[in-house]
This record gives C-alpha cells, sequence and structure tokens, in this order.
C-alpha cells in the first residue's frame, strides 16, 4: 500500500455519521473483531497447553541427552543437531539458487520469452504443491542413485531445498520489484553494465527484503516434517550426525515420534520439544519482521 | 497467489529499452557467462516440476499395470497391506474431503473476518501489530498442531469437556485445528485483494449515505471476489495437501468416513504412515505411496487451475 493511501485511510470521511450505530453494522463488527479474538485465543490457548504439559520436560537433559526407552532419561540432542545440519544444508543450497533465479526473472528476463513465462507459471504451481511431494519426488530421485538407506541429511535436504525454493523466488522477486527503476537507470547512466548495476545497486537495496523472506521460508521448513517422513527420517537415532551423509533425525519428527508412544512421559516429552522448536521459530519469525521493518527503505 | 499480481512490462535493464543509447561498453565474456548460470538457476524450478511428474509418473505405470485403474478410483476398500489386498481409493478420499470441508468451515469466515477488520476497519497502527500477530499461526509448525490436536482437542475438549462418543482419534479433531492452521492463508490474500479496491468506490458509496457495513459487503467483498476466490482455493489446496496434523490426528484406519467422530485416513495420512514401514524398492507396496501422490498432485494441481480460471473469470480491473 502505498504511503498516499494510509493517508487517505487515517482521514477518511467514510460514513454520513448515520447508519453507523445501528445495531446491524455494531453486530457485524462485533463478528469480525471474534474471528481475530478466536483465533488468538486458540494460538495462546496451544501455547499454553504445551508449555504446561511440556514444563515438568524442559531441563537441560533435553538439550544433553540422546533418545531412550524411558521418558525420564531420554533428551533431544541428535533430533536438535539434525536440525541445525539440515536447515544449514538446505540455506547453501536454495538461497544462491533461489536468488540467482529471481535476478534472472526480474531483471533479465524477457517476459515475451515462451521459456520465462513457462518458468513463472511453474513456480507459481510449485509453490502450490504438498509437502509431501517433495517427499516423494527425492525418495524417487534417491532411489535412482542407488542410494540404500535414504535417511540422510543430505536426502532431507535436498527436499527442503526443492520445497522452499519457489518461496525464496517469489520473495525475491518481491523485494527486487521494491527497488525503484531509477536506481538502475542512474546506475546505467554512470556506465555500469546491466550486471554490474543488479550487483552493486539493485541486490544490495533488496537484500532486507531478500533476507526477511529466506529466513521465513527456512523457518517453515525448519518445521516441516512430512517430506522427511516419507524418507525414512523416523529412525531411532541415538548418535550426533557428523556430516552429509550421515543418519539424523530432526526436531519435527522427534516430536511425531514422541507423540505416537503410549506413555504419557514421552507425550511431555513432545511437549517440550514442541516448546522448544516453537521458540526458535517465533524467533526466527521475528528476527525476519524485525528486519522488514527496521531496514526496509520506503522508497 | 502471485498469479493476480499484474506482470510488471520489461525489467527495465534491456538494452531495448526506448531511447537507451548503447550501454554496452567493452565486450565483457564474463557477463554472458553469469546471465548463463543466472538462467539455468531459473530453469531448475522447471526441472523439478519435471521431475515431480517423472518420479510420481514412473512407480505408478507400475502400480497400475497391477491394479486397474477403476478398482482404484472408485473402489471403496483400502487395505494395501492386507493378504487379500483391496486398492480402492475412495476411503481415503472421503477422509480428505471431511478434513478439508471441516478446516474451510472454520477458516473462511474466521479469516474473511479477519481480512475485512484489518482492511475495512483497523488503523494502519492496529494492522500493524495484528498483522504479525495473524502470521504467527502460519509460523507454528503442522506438527505442533497435531499435538494440540490430538492431546487438547480430541482429548481434551471433544472428549473430556464434551461428552462426545469419539474414539482417540478424529477427522473433526484434525480439520479443526487445521482451519486455524488455514486462516492466516485466507485472510492475507483476502486482505490485500480488498486493500487493492480502490478508495474511489468507498468514497462514493460513503457518498450514497451507505455505512461502513454496506460499503464493505456490498462495494468492497464484489470488487475484490477473484482475490477472494483465489485465496480460499489456495485455502483449499492447503488443507488437501497437509500432512502432519491428519497423520497424528485423524487415525490411520482407511475406513469410509461418514461421522465426523470417527477417525479416518487421508491421502497424505496414507503416505506418511506408509513410509513409515519398510518398503522395497519397484514393490507393490513403494508403487502405491506414488500412485496416490501422483492423485494428491493431481487434484492440488486441477485446484490450482480451477482458481486460476475463477480469478480471470470475476476479476475487475481498475
Amino acid at each position: 500500500m502505498t504511503s498516499l493511501q494510509s493517508a487517505i485511510r487515517g482521514t477518511r470521511p467514510l460514513t454520513g455519521g448515520g447508519g453507523e450505530r445501528r445495531p446491524g453494522p455494531v453486530l457485524f463488527l462485533v463478528l469480525l473483531w471474534l474471528s481475530l479474538v478466536v483465533a488468538f485465543s486458540v494460538l495462546v490457548t496451544l501455547i499454553i497447553t504445551i508449555v504446561l504439559e511440556g514444563m515438568p520436560q524442559f531441563t537441560t537433559r533435553l538439550f544433553t541427552e540422546y533418545p531412550a526407552s524411558s521418558p525420564d532419561e531420554a533428551g533431544a540432542r541428535p533430533a536438535i543437531l539434525g536440525s541445525i545440519w539440515v536447515i544449514i544444508t538446505t540455506a547453501i543450497m536454495t538461497v544462491p539458487l533461489g536468488v540467482a533465479a529471481a535476478v534472472h526473472l526480474e531483471e533479465f528476463a524477457d517476459p515475451r520469452n515462451w521459456f520465462n513465462r513457462l518458468i513463472e507459471l511453474n513456480v507459481q504451481n510449485l509453490a502450490a504443491v504438498p509437502s509431501i511431494v517433495y517427499g516423494l519426488l527425492a525418495l524417487a530421485f534417491l532411489s535412482l542413485l542407488g542410494v540404500r538407506d535414504k535417511s540422510i541429511v543430505i536426502g532431507g535436504a535436498l527436499a527442503l531445498s526443492l520445497l522452499i525454493l519457489p518461496v525464496v523466488i517469489i520473495a525475491t522477486r518481491e523485494a527486487l520489484r521494491s527497488v525503484p527503476l531509477e536506481i538502475r537507470h542512474g546506475s546505467l547512466a554512470l556506465g555500469a553494465t546491466p550486471l554490474q548495476t543488479t550487483w552493486r545497486q539493485t541486490l544490495p537495496a533488496a537484500v532486507p527484503g531478500i533476507a526477511t523472506g529466506t529466513i521465513l521460508a527456512l523457518s517453515r521448513a525448519l518445521g516441516e516434517a512430512a517430506p522427511l517422513l516419507v524418507l525414512g527420517a523416523l529412525v531411532f537415532v541415538s548418535f550426533d550426525p557428523n556430516g552429509l551423509l550421515s543418519g539424523y533425525t530432526t526436531l519435527p519428527i522427534q516430536i511425531f515420534g514422541w507423540t505416537g508412544r503410549p506413555q504419557a512421559g514421552f507425550h511431555e516429552l513432545a511437549a517440550a520439544t514442541s516448546v522448544l522448536l516453537l521458540g526458535v521459530l517465533l524467533a526466527m519469525n521475528a528476527v525476519a519482521i524485525l528486519i522488514r521493518n527496521r531496514f526496509q527503505k520506503r522508497w | 497467489m502471485t498469479s493476480i499480481t499484474a506482470r510488471k512490462g520489461g525489467p527495465g535493464l534491456d538494452p531495448g529499452l526506448p531511447a537507451s543509447p548503447s550501454l554496452r561498453g567493452r565486450r565483457r565474456p564474463g557477463e554472458a557467462l553469469v546471465k548463463l548460470a543466472l538462467r539455468v538457476a531459473a530453469g531448475i524450478t522447471v526441472v523439478t516440476t519435471l521431475g515431480i511428474v517423472v518420479a510420481l509418473l514412473v512407480p505408478s505405470l507400475g502400480f497400475f499395470a497391477e491394479v486397474p485403474l477403476t478398482d482404484f478410483l472408485l473402489g471403496d476398500r483400502w487395505a494395501p497391506r492386507f493378504a487379500e489386498a483391496s486398492f480402492g481409493v475412495l476411503p481415503l478420499v472421503t477422509a480428505t474431503l471431511w478434513t478439508t470441508v471441516i478446516s474451510l468451515v472454520v477458516a473462511v469466515p474466521l479469516g474473511l473476518g479477519a481480512a475485512i477488520l484489518l482492511s475495512e476497519y483497523a488503523s494502519a497502527r492496529l494492522r500493524k501489530v495484528l498483522k504479525p500477530l495473524l502470521e504467527i499461526l502460519a509460523g507454528v509448525p503442522t506438527v505442533v498442531y497435531g499435538f494440540f490436536a490430538l492431546q487438547f482437542v480430541q482429548a481434551t475438549v471433544l472428549r473430556e469437556w464434551l461428552q462426545l462418543p469419539t474414539g482417540a482419534f478424529s477427522v473433526l479433531a484434525a480439520g479443526l485445528v487445521m482451519g486455524i492452521m488455514i486462516i492466516p492463508t485466507i485472510a492475507s490474500i483476502s486482505e490485500d485483494a480488498m486493500s487493492a479496491v480502490p478508495q474511489a468506490l468507498r468514497q462514493g458509496s460513503a457518498a450514497l449515505g451507505a455505512n461502513r457495513m454496506q460499503t464493505t459487503v456490498r462495494v468492497v467483498f464484489p470488487a475484490a471476489l477473484s482475490g477472494i476466490i483465489a485465496a480460499v482455493v489456495l485455502g483449499v489446496s492447503r488443507a488437501v495437501g497437509e500432512t502432519m496434523i491428519v497423520a497424528i490426528a485423524a487415525g490411520n484406519q482407511a475406513v469410509m468416513v461418514s461421522d465426523p467422530l470417527q477417525q479416518g485416513q487421508t491421502m497424505t495420512g496414507f503416505i506418511a504412515n506408509a513410509a513409515l514401514g519398510d518398503s522395497r524398492v519397484g514393490s507393490l507396496e513403494y508403487d502405491t505411496l506414488f500412485a496416490v501422490g501422483l492423485l494428491l498432485f493431481c487434484i492440488t494441481l486441477g485446484i490450482n487451475a480451477i482458481s486460476i480460471a475463477l480469478v480471470r473469470r470475476f476479476r475487475e480491473a481498475y
């Protein structure tokens, strides 16, 4: 929204003053507020229930111990390390690729060219493909390569990379689009080549938007379990993952595994791990929003 | 959905822009190489789609060589692991339908309500607070939603408080929580659509003596209809593809669901559960995963196409 629009919004005299306080409009407004209240109260309830249930198990043991057959000895150390391994690998694979694809589409591609139109339509479609399908894709790919044990860090990262690639591309394109043309024209007028313009002017100006979009996409990947489940990541991992070909499990998978156990102690562990995961994700979201609000230039 | 945003014209760096002198300067072979690399990066997305299609189709062909397509699509008994195996996918489809419909019953009114409030009533300041809060709902991992659906909604609310006759799992609990998860999707896209309606329409409506509610319902809402439909349809496709909530809370018995308090297994739920077992590459069990995956992919692709068509049809251009 432009600042002009919001300026109008702030002062708009939208009614003649009469009908606004009649029962109909008042009820309407109450219902609107109610919809937000319901949504937020569910969120608050969710947070309270998992915090209450997880509190007894939210100890240092959660960070230092390995899964065990007794809930009072079990911890999520391999899941924490596995999540870190997978998410960093995913970021390394996705970010350069996604930004490069977005730069091509936004800065260099001729929108009339059929190939570029195909890519655009395709990115939109990919963003709507269910996450579990990416798991099947990675499963088929690893089978094709003859990988016997598909529960390896690089396999999971591959599925998650393909999953969030469209998200990163779309966010980066939006960030590039918000950089005004004048910046590019000024740079070109000074003799820079289009590529130099992109590298030295457009991309740096778009960094806050790209960072925000990327962090949100990575937080989605961090919370995602379905594709990894398909790749067989739900196994008893009692070692630290130590490389791209190492077996692993991640926090969401660990939560899923403990939720399925009958003993209440494991449910508490699942809740405690959920608190941890939710905390990390909310922190990432907060950072993303902070970057958006603080560093994004309004041209 | 990005398909509704207008495509921007030339990117502005084309040497072909009007009145631009030759900007080339000396030749830089490295630049052509970099541009090619950028092109390849963009092309990877197409490779991904082709990969998905091939990855799903090839095992599915193996599956349909053994199971006739009609048995698969029209059969009402899903028992792929039984000695007397049966591959009728309808139980999975009905369970998916139940969870999707229940989630929409929750998400559409609440999402639209939130969108109207944010776009038509809230001040810029309030919006700045409420929007990120709403986005938190989208940031909660689905496995946590699943845990919440199973432990709180199903066990505490439905069974303990409401005393409903239901077991450990139900499609109702999964659908309700899924609805909460989808609210931000529907709210943010319809809010964008409504914010894009020109201010002049609202002022015209107010000038004719309409109050805010009348303006919203009779002017803004119809004008933003294409975007709102796109939002709802995207919500549908998220509900159909959602996996972890249903895998945890909807149960894992593939039966024809006729009552929301029953448990049921959705298409995604089946894939997630079947993948837990160790199925050999090339076995019928392995191929079954991909056949269901293919059906899921086709359904979401179809929904997406419907959304694009609807948006074109109802689009009001300003």
